[in-house]
């Protein structure tokens, strides 16, 4: 039976996309088929994170509109046997898809693929309703911010009232020296807050922006970083398979701070 | 101060506590006004039987895991006399004044009463 998970926040700008385009590159490298759709209509980004924009041609309004037919409008991913791209309309608003035409593709998908990973826009109104009608999973995506796990619980009891119960957490953005010195929230402490199982934790790390500009997912990399290696976990931990988190602190070692650290600073 | 830099604000802390309220209200949608119109609702219930302490009581929404609950903390002054409840609550039959047992009253509570 394929998965179908939609990747949400609440929030804008907290990592969906770069979660849906890493995550979905991870699962085809370790040999599952993965069908990507961009529910972000008007606003879509997932090509370009895949560097994949310039060999769209047609969208999921060019289906729903019987243009084209789906297998068409999926964008093949050459360098990951297995990994396709379903684009959003650039050019149209969220009012141009209902939550039935989302599920109908999403369905549709499902035979052929054994994950489908829906990456949804920002807020709660339509785009959102799109995003999840079809989704019996979800992954939130939240920073370990006020506004952003504020956004994540209203998510969360938004998608427990359609019925989508498996939930899991993936805090994204940790700066291990911060939460040290006592100035960011901990994982521990976002998790307690929001009462979801935890299913990764993924470093901020300048790696993601380079490899967001050049169209890379990270774990394409030539050596495996950290974030990559974050992500690989997701992979593996959606597969059912128990993966210890990484120990981002081990990765944060300049003198000052270990000297902080040596003189519980 | 040796280590200046343990002088940081505890803002992690702050954040916490703050969403932790935050995400109760969210969870019951209650909005304050609802939670004041709450609150005085309920103390005057409670202030039919008990004298309540209302510059100590705390009342708040709190969350443990995905469950809220509504918290209220009373201190008591003093328990009524079986008299005064008798008096107030004329009207309310659906009370059985016979159920309520007398307490009796501790010397401090006598004189504090008095000296009102
Ligand atoms: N772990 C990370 N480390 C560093 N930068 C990150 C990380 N995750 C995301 N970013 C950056 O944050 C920005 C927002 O990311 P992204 O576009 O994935 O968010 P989003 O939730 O999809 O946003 P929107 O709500 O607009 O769709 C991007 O510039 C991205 O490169
Ligand atoms: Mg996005």
């Amino acid at each position: 039976m394929s998965r179908i998970i939609v990747v949400t926040s609440g929030k804008g700008g907290v990592g969906k996309t770069t979660t849906t385009s890493n995550l979905g590159a991870a699962l085809a490298k370790q040999n599952r088929s993965v069908a990507l759709i961009d529910a972000d209509f008007g606003l879509r980004n997932l090509d370009l994170l895949l560097g994949l924009e310039e060999r769209v041609v047609y969208t999921a309004i060019d289906v729903l509109a019987g243009e084209c037919r789906l297998a068409q409008a999926l964008v093949k991913d050459k360098r990951l046997k297995g990994l396709v791209l379903l684009p959003a309309a650039q050019n149209r608003n969220k009012e141009s898809v209902n939550p039935e035409q989302m599920k109908k593709i999403a369905t549709a998908l499902a035979k052929g693929y054994d994950y489908i990973l829906i990456d949804c826009p920002a807020g709660i109104e339509l785009g959102f309703r799109n995003a999840i009608s079809a989704a019996n999973e979800a992954l939130i995506v939240t920073t370990p911010e006020v506004a952003a796990v504020r956004d994540a619980d209203r998510v969360i009891g938004l998608l427990e009232a359609e019925g989508v119960n498996k939930i899991s957490l993936i805090v994204n953005r940790v700066k291990p020296l911060m939460v040290e010195e006592n100035k960011m929230m901990s994982v521990e402490d976002v998790l307690e807050l929001l009462g979801v199982p935890l299913i990764g934790v993924v470093p901020d790390d300048e790696k993601v922006i380079v490899a967001t500009n050049k169209g890379e997912p990270l774990v394409l990399g030539e050596y495996e970083s950290v974030p990559a290696q974050a992500y690989s976990n997701i992979a593996r931990r959606l597969e059912g398979e128990k993966v210890p988190f990484l120990d981002l602190m081990a990765n944060q070692g300049n003198l000052l701070s270990r000297l902080r650290r040596m003189f519980g600073g | 101060m040796l280590f200046p830099w343990n002088n940081n604000t505890d803002s992690r802390n702050h954040a916490k506590s703050r969403l932790k309220l935050i995400i109760a209200h969210d969870r019951a949608s209650i909005n304050p006004d609802m939670m004041e119109a709450m609150r005085e609702e309920i103390l005057d219930v409670v202030a039919r039987y008990v004298e309540v302490d209302r510059e100590e009581m705390q009342f708040s929404l709190s969350n443990d895991q995905r469950m809220t609950s509504l918290t209220a903390n009373l201190p008591i002054r003093q328990i009524k006399r079986i008299g005064d409840l008798q008096e107030q609550l004329k009207e309310n039959k659906s009370i059985n004044l016979q159920k309520i047992e007398v307490v009796e009253f501790d010397q401090e509570a006598e004189t504090n009463a008095k000296s009102k």
